[in-house]
């Protein structure tokens, strides 16, 4: 962290800049103690990543990685979580360029609308898992599947009522200053949804269409 | 810059980090549907991939960037990074070994 002389404030995620006077005073330090949080987040998903990496062979005779792969709605689910990360980013500039509330909840609620067909196709997909014998159960290789996938979309649904949380505020208070940071931090745990999402279809959903 | 310069060049930061992270994410899904470099190619090609896109994605929609005032933030991203690696390593390490050795 800098020091507190505003201009040269500067944290990650979008900077509100010093038009913003107390918020952008404000989110320094909270967005670095955010990032303290996202970045320990990070470490509990490594320890589950680790996990399923190691699990890979223990599937006690039951379905395996290939068995479960639904690649189309693989591809749909990471459409839908990019296309509502670019939103929410759409929404935190229309907040910092000085658009009305109205516009700010419009574009929260359109990130929220795609963040929720991910979680629908999501528990499609797990559904269609069970069905075909691949519950939790079943073997080490399915616990450490459920407990990572699961993992994140516990994660992104949580963020889903977080949306609806800072829409309401928004609603109540208008762009105030607490209100303007809370949506700093939640564009930012929005996007690192994004980056654990990557990890996932690239060591747990692509190498399962291995032939 | 006026406002609506900055307004334009915040946006344009979102579309470009989502036009790479949508390149990115399609080249994955190509490669491994397609499968042109055999299983080994494969893996490789996906973790490059996928260290790419994170990348991407830390620098247009975290706004993480080698400017001074963000250093302690990378540098805690760095050091979270050295701490993944080495209980991530170890536990495929020791695990993987135990795994062998009950086969």
């Amino acid at each position: 962290m800098t020091t507190s002389t505003s201009h040269l404030q500067s944290h990650p995620g979008l900077n509100l800049g010093a038009a913003h006077g107390q918020a952008h005073a404000d989110a320094e330090p909270v967005v670095f103690g955010f990032w303290i949080f996202l970045m320990s987040d990070l470490v509990t998903f490594a320890m589950f990543f680790a996990v399923y990496a190691t699990s890979l062979q223990a599937t006690a005779g039951g379905p395996g990685n290939a068995d479960i792969v639904d690649v189309t709605s693989i591809a749909l689910q990471t459409g839908a979580l990019l296309v509502s990360s670019l939103l929410f980013g759409i929404a935190t500039v229309a907040m910092k360029h000085g658009s009305a509330a109205r516009t700010v909840i419009f574009w929260l609620i359109a990130s929220l609308a795609f963040g929720l067909c991910f979680l629908g196709l999501e528990v499609r997909d797990f559904i269609d898992a069970a069905d075909k014998g691949a519950v939790p159960m079943r073997s080490g290789y399915l616990s450490a599947f459920w407990a990572l996938v699961g993992l994140h979309g516990l994660h992104v649904a949580v963020g889903s009522v977080m949306i609806l949380v800072v829409c309401t505020q928004i609603a109540f208070f208008g762009l105030a200053s607490d209100v303007k940071t809370r949506v700093l931090r939640l564009g930012l745990y929005w996007h690192f949804l994004d980056i654990i999402w990557i990890g996932i279809f690239s060591v747990v959903f692509l190498p399962g269409l291995l032939t | 810059m006026s406002d609506k310069n900055k307004r334009a060049h915040d946006l344009r930061m979102y579309f470009t980090g989502f036009g790479l992270a949508v390149t990115l994410t399609a080249l994955s899904f190509l490669t491994a549907i397609l499968q042109p470099f055999g299983p080994v190619g494969l893996f490789a090609s996906l973790a490059v991939l996928a260290i790419a896109q994170v990348i991407v994605h830390f620098r247009f929609f975290l706004h993480i960037d080698l400017s001074r005032q963000k250093r302690e933030d990378l540098q805690l991203i760095l050091f979270t990074v050295l701490i993944i690696a080495i209980m991530v390593a170890g536990t495929v390490w020791v695990l993987g070994n135990l795994m062998t050795r009950m086969m």
